[in-house]
């Protein structure tokens, strides 16, 4: 059977304000925050006859009590869309919603379907980073990865041996530049379109709402400088240059492009390509650079038609060796404009479509841009990059 | 303050949080109302919860608020008043005082500068929906529970501003409905979807994220975008609707509940006075209830219906109970079919029905078909149940179907040999330790085991018609009734969702046995040579559900006179045997059409020349049952009193003013009259003075 490639664009995305662990949503369950979501999405896109969505594909890493019972399906259910709406979960740690997305607009792109809903959540603080897990004894006893790969924090102690010149200074003033660009971000007004806000509730206070991300902070080079390096000692990973513990949840939708015009869906972003690459477990923070190499050969484009990147802010050292890998500045004006995970936080299967409802935000603001890139590195030596082309570039005009 | 202190007040507090809601240049004032606990639990008020209200209201005004919201916990925003402190107020002047404390607490939200809203979340009910009354707005959430004032069925009237609000929001017709129908209407309540076509709230959200869209919609109010219209209220249909209202309570309860009137007279203050004056006047009906002694029943008749019934005295261990697997009826008659539907409704095991021949099982199984097919047009029952029901109700000619069956009701004419041989069959056929039911309504428990290898597994199991409604369950140890049978019964009575009180072997147990009583009382009168008219009219100042003559109409004349027979065999010299009644029973006339005497059955009697008045009439059937009472309680057909009205409550309807019965004979004087003592000590169901 002959069959067409379609175009699958991005039309909208929100995400609940990020919290941390332990913090305003210590009381609130993780599929009510991607519920919220699911629910804010469809509000806000009143031209979508929800039984048009075809599937919602949900990421958490952990995937067992409120993230797990395939949340996808149970979200979708809980979220008040039709029966006849199928869901899935899908994990690949901290790419979980990149891979939802890509792994939909796949869908979208052969034909299977022609709406979905593609998001993550991680609630940190209900389940901690490696909760339940069960390594299999041959990763030790063969050597096959180094037991190392299965800290996060101690492989970017790792990556840092490897890139000896990027030096702890240079993370530092990475960090600190993040959360003053939050900072500036938020003064004006540019990231709060994405929240939905969530209703919160504790013992002594009653319902609260939550309607501001909670990890960023006031800081300076030299509070961070003081930070205790908990990987390694004299190590050079603090809590300040790397993302915290957080919980939070995103949801986007994808529509291949001919639907959304039919019902009048906006459009934000056209997806051109993607890549996802393993490199060595344990300094898995190098991930993105193959991976954006890969995505950008699939596209035929090269680093330079890049206008715009969201990079996820794992650690600093990680972002700093990409930037170096293709000859970017620390400061480069088109890198993470709004700051990045280390102040905006970093609930990690529902990272990735915070990058890209923000990526979209930026592409209406630059219409000279035409390409645009989303990457992060994934925990047990992995990239993932997403190439969008900007709807409003007028470059060719 | 102190003087109006509640000992054991489970205080609600009122948490006060500043909000930044999106849009908004200042932070909203949110208010949740928690009393500590989950939602079995709910919100109620007592002083320290209202102070703490109070209080709260104080923090939030004085940080200039966007707006002031007040919204409950999970499923919960406040059920009303703590009733459970109203028997301890002193005196007349402390219940003064907290229906004072209630007004001028939420007062404050009406009065405030700063727009108010109530996020009615939960369930609502009383002084918890009067709250939300005095909020400038109201959001609510589809997924309350209910929202009710059920005040005037316990014998209160809803005195935080009910009364005068609630008419002034919806109308008269609509809030007569609330305030006085519904409660007398065993208490039926509105579900979110009603009250907010009835115009109680303003907007109906989904309750997903209900606060959240309560946050953004009363923002949107704040901000001018959202415009909230209201029908006007229609002044004109006032004195009309109230005088029709008052005709039928005239009818029905002929003044017996005082509640309901002065609730009438509430609402008639609401069309022209201010609210001074209204919440004043609520404050004297209220007080002048809290001590009155229908009240006090109310709340005993409400604590037996809440927690008594639920509890039954004398049942046995429920690690006792055997499981139930497969449920057996013998008969496929109305009764019996009645019995399949219910039990493979809420037993979800197979049940199946026999009978002498096919017709008749295909007569009793297709019965309770149509009546699934009806409630799945009625949109009562989904689907996916009703293919479930379909495929566990069955029948057969051949006993042999009960060979694995765990419990079988019997449900054949009523007649001990008849019974007697339809065990004595079935025992050959079903398991030894399967529990054989009986649904007699007078025959003896003990008799009907007698010559059975296994009597210890025969209980009765006395239903009420129509037994889907009446919530009543008798269930009856024989003499030789074990514990594990007993225990079994109380399990499935519970899984039924019916209401179950131990009884013991005694001819008609409790609610046939009384009400035969009463009702030859009354029908005694009659062959005296009373009038029927007189003798139906007697007992009206109680305020029953039906008048005599139409409750044995109900029951029809000649079950009436086949238990009036059997009890008349036990006790000859207390229960007679009317041969008007046979008459009437002969004739197949209805004695009442329209609600009045069919004069054709007034010809049919013959009757004495020593006709009694209403009050002799009324004195007679009380102090009957005063007597028969006392002998019950005597012989141990029951527990205790309690169980009485709670049977009198739940499997005659008998109302809750009067705490079924006892209460009402203690404070009438009818049981010191009779027996020389009360049922109850002063204070458990009437005033303590």
């Amino acid at each position: 059977m002959p069959r067409e490639v379609r175009d699958v664009v991005f039309v909208d995305g929100v995400r609940t304000p990020f919290g941390k662990a332990g913090g305003m949503y210590a009381n609130t369950r993780a599929d009510d925050l991607v519920i919220r979501c699911i629910r804010e999405l469809l509000r806000r896109n009143p031209q979508l006859p929800p039984e048009r969505v075809e599937e919602v594909a949900i990421a958490a890493t952990t995937q067992i009590g409120d993230q797990g019972l395939t949340i996808g399906r149970t979200a979708a259910l809980l979220a008040g869309l039709p029966k006849s709406v199928p869901g899935f979960a899908i994990d690949r740690m901290c790419a979980g919603a990149m891979t939802a997305v890509t792994t939909v607009a796949s869908g979208i792109a052969v034909g299977a379907y022609d709406v979905a809903i593609a998001g993550g959540v991680e609630h940190m603080g209900r389940h901690p980073m490696g909760e339940g897990v069960d390594p299999n004894p041959r990763i030790v006893a063969e050597q096959l990865v180094d037991p190392s790969a299965l800290v996060m924090g101690a492989t970017a102690e790792n990556l840092h041996d490897r890139v000896p010149h990027i030096t702890k200074q240079r993370t530092d003033a990475f960090a600190l530049a993040s959360q003053q660009k939050t900072a500036k971000a938020y003064a004006n007004g540019k990231l709060q379109d994405d929240l939905v806000p969530v209703a919160i509730r504790d013992e002594e206070g009653g319902w609260g709402l939550a309607t501001a991300d909670e990890a960023p902070r006031d800081t300076s080079l030299e509070k961070l400088g003081s930070l205790k390096t908990p990987f390694r000692p004299h190590g050079k990973v603090t809590a300040g240059n790397a993302a915290g513990l957080n919980d939070g949840a995103t949801a986007s939708l994808l529509v291949a492009e001919e639907v959304a015009r039919e019902l009048g869906l906006p459009i934000a972003m056209r997806l051109v390509s993607y890549g996802f690459v393993g490199v060595e477990p344990e300094v898995m923070g190098v991930g993105p650079i193959p991976s954006t190499e890969k995505a950008l050969r699939i596209a035929g484009l090269s680093i330079d038609d890049i206008g715009l990147f969201e990079l996820n802010e794992a650690f600093a050292v990680q972002v700093l060796a990409f930037l170096d890998h293709f000859g970017i500045a620390d400061d480069d004006p088109r890198v993470n404009q709004w700051g990045g995970a280390i102040a905006i936080g970093h609930p990690l299967a529902s990272s990735g479509v915070r990058l890209m409802t923000q990526l979209a935000r930026q592409f209406a603001e630059h219409p000279e841009v035409r390409y645009g890139l989303t990457a992060m590195c994934i925990g047990i030596g992995m990239g993932g990059t997403v190439i969008w082309e900007n709807p409003h570039w007028e470059g060719n005009k | 303050m102190s003087a109006l202190a509640a000992p054991n007040e489970v205080v609600t507090r009122a948490l006060l949080r500043q909000v930044n809601v999106p849009g908004l240049d200042r932070p909203a004032a949110l208010i949740t109302l928690d009393n500590g606990f989950d939602h079995t639990k709910p919100n109620t008020f007592g002083p320290a919860g209202l102070t703490s209200l109070d209080e709260a209201i104080s923090a939030a005004l004085a940080a200039e608020p966007a707006f002031i919201a007040v919204t409950g916990k999970p499923y919960i925003f406040c059920v009303g008043a703590d009733i459970t402190g109203l028997p301890l107020l002193a005196d007349r002047a402390q219940a003064l005082e907290i229906g004072r404390l209630g007004h001028r607490v939420f007062a404050r939200l009406k009065d405030s500068d700063v727009p108010t809203f109530a996020f009615v979340n939960g369930a609502a009910m009383g002084g918890g929906l009067e709250l939300a009354l005095h909020c400038h707005y109201r959001t609510l959430s589809a997924g309350a529970a209910a929202l009710a004032l059920p005040e005037v069925s316990l014998g209160l009237i809803p005195g935080w501003g009910g009364t005068q609000l609630l008419p002034n929001l919806i109308g008269i017709p609509a809030a007569t409905q609330v305030i006085i129908q519904n409660p007398l209407m065993q208490n039926k309540m509105l579900k979110p979807k009603q009250a907010a076509e009835l115009g109680i709230a303003d907007v109906l959200l989904e309750p997903a994220d209900f606060l959240e869209r309560s946050l953004e919609w009363a923002a949107g109010v704040v901000r001018g975008e959202v415009t909230v219209t209201r029908p006007e209220v229609d002044k004109d249909m006032w004195a009309g609707v109230l005088y029709f209202a008052r005709q039928t309570l005239d009818q029905r309860l002929h003044g017996a509940v005082p509640a309901a009137y002065r609730a009438l007279d509430l609402l008639e203050t609401a069309k022209d006075a201010d609210f001074a004056t209204g919440t004043a006047a609520e404050d004297e009906a209220l007080a002048d209830l809290v001590f009155s002694e229908e009240l006090r029943s109310g709340l005993y008749a409400f604590d037996l219906v809440q927690r008594r019934a639920k509890r039954p005295a004398g049942a046995p261990d429920k690690a006792l109970a055997r499981p139930v697997t497969k449920v057996g009826i013998v008969g496929a008659g109305l009764m019996a079919s009645q019995l399949a539907l219910l039990f493979a409704r809420r037993l979800q095991v197979p049940v199946v029905m026999t009978d002498l021949d096919q017709a008749r099982v295909d007569k009793g199984v297709g019965y309770v078909h149509t009546q699934i097919e009806k409630a799945v047009s009625k949109g009562r029952m989904d689907k996916g149940t009703a293919a479930r029901l379909y495929g566990l109700v069955s029948g057969s000619v051949d006993k042999s179907a009960f060979a694995d069956a765990d419990f079988v009701i019997e449900a054949v004419f009523e007649d001990l040999d008849v019974k007697k041989q339809v065990w004595a069959e079935l025992e050959k056929i079903v398991k030894p330790e399967a529990v054989l039911a009986t649904n007699t309504s007078s025959l003896s428990i003990t008799a009907m085991a007698a010559e059975l290898a296994h009597p210890e597994r025969v209980v009765g199991f006395h239903f009420f018609n129509p037994v889907a409604v009446l919530p009543l369950l008798e269930i009856v140890r024989g003499e030789r009734t074990d514990d594990a049978t007993l225990a079994t019964a109380f399990a499935v009575g519970k899984q039924l969702k019916k209401s179950s009180v131990l009884v013991s072997d005694a001819p008609a147990f409790v609610v046939n046995r009384l009400l035969t009583r009463f009702l030859g009382t009354v029908f005694a009168a009659v062959d005296a040579g009373t009038p029927l008219e007189v003798a139906n009219r007697a007992l009206d100042p109680l305020g029953l559900p039906m008048r005599p003559l139409a409750l044995l109409q109900l029951v029809g004349p000649a079950v009436a006179y086949h238990v009036g027979g059997t009890l008349h065999a036990a006790f000859p010299d207390r229960f007679g045997v009317s041969e008007n009644l046979k008459r009437i029973a002969d004739s197949g006339q209805p004695i009442v059409v329209d609600d009045e005497i069919n004069a054709e059955v007034a010809k049919l009697l013959v009757v004495g020349d020593q006709p009694l008045t209403e009050d002799e009439v009324r004195r007679n059937a009380l102090d009957a049952l005063a007597q028969e009472i006392r002998l019950m309680l005597d012989e141990g057909v029951v527990a205790e009193a309690q169980d009485i009205d709670l049977c009198m409550i739940l499997g005659a309807g008998w109302p809750f003013h009067l705490g079924g019965v006892t209460p009402y004979l203690d404070r009438t004087g009818a049981s010191e009259r009779v027996t020389g003592q009360r049922f109850l000590p002063r204070g458990v169901a009437s005033l303590a003075g």
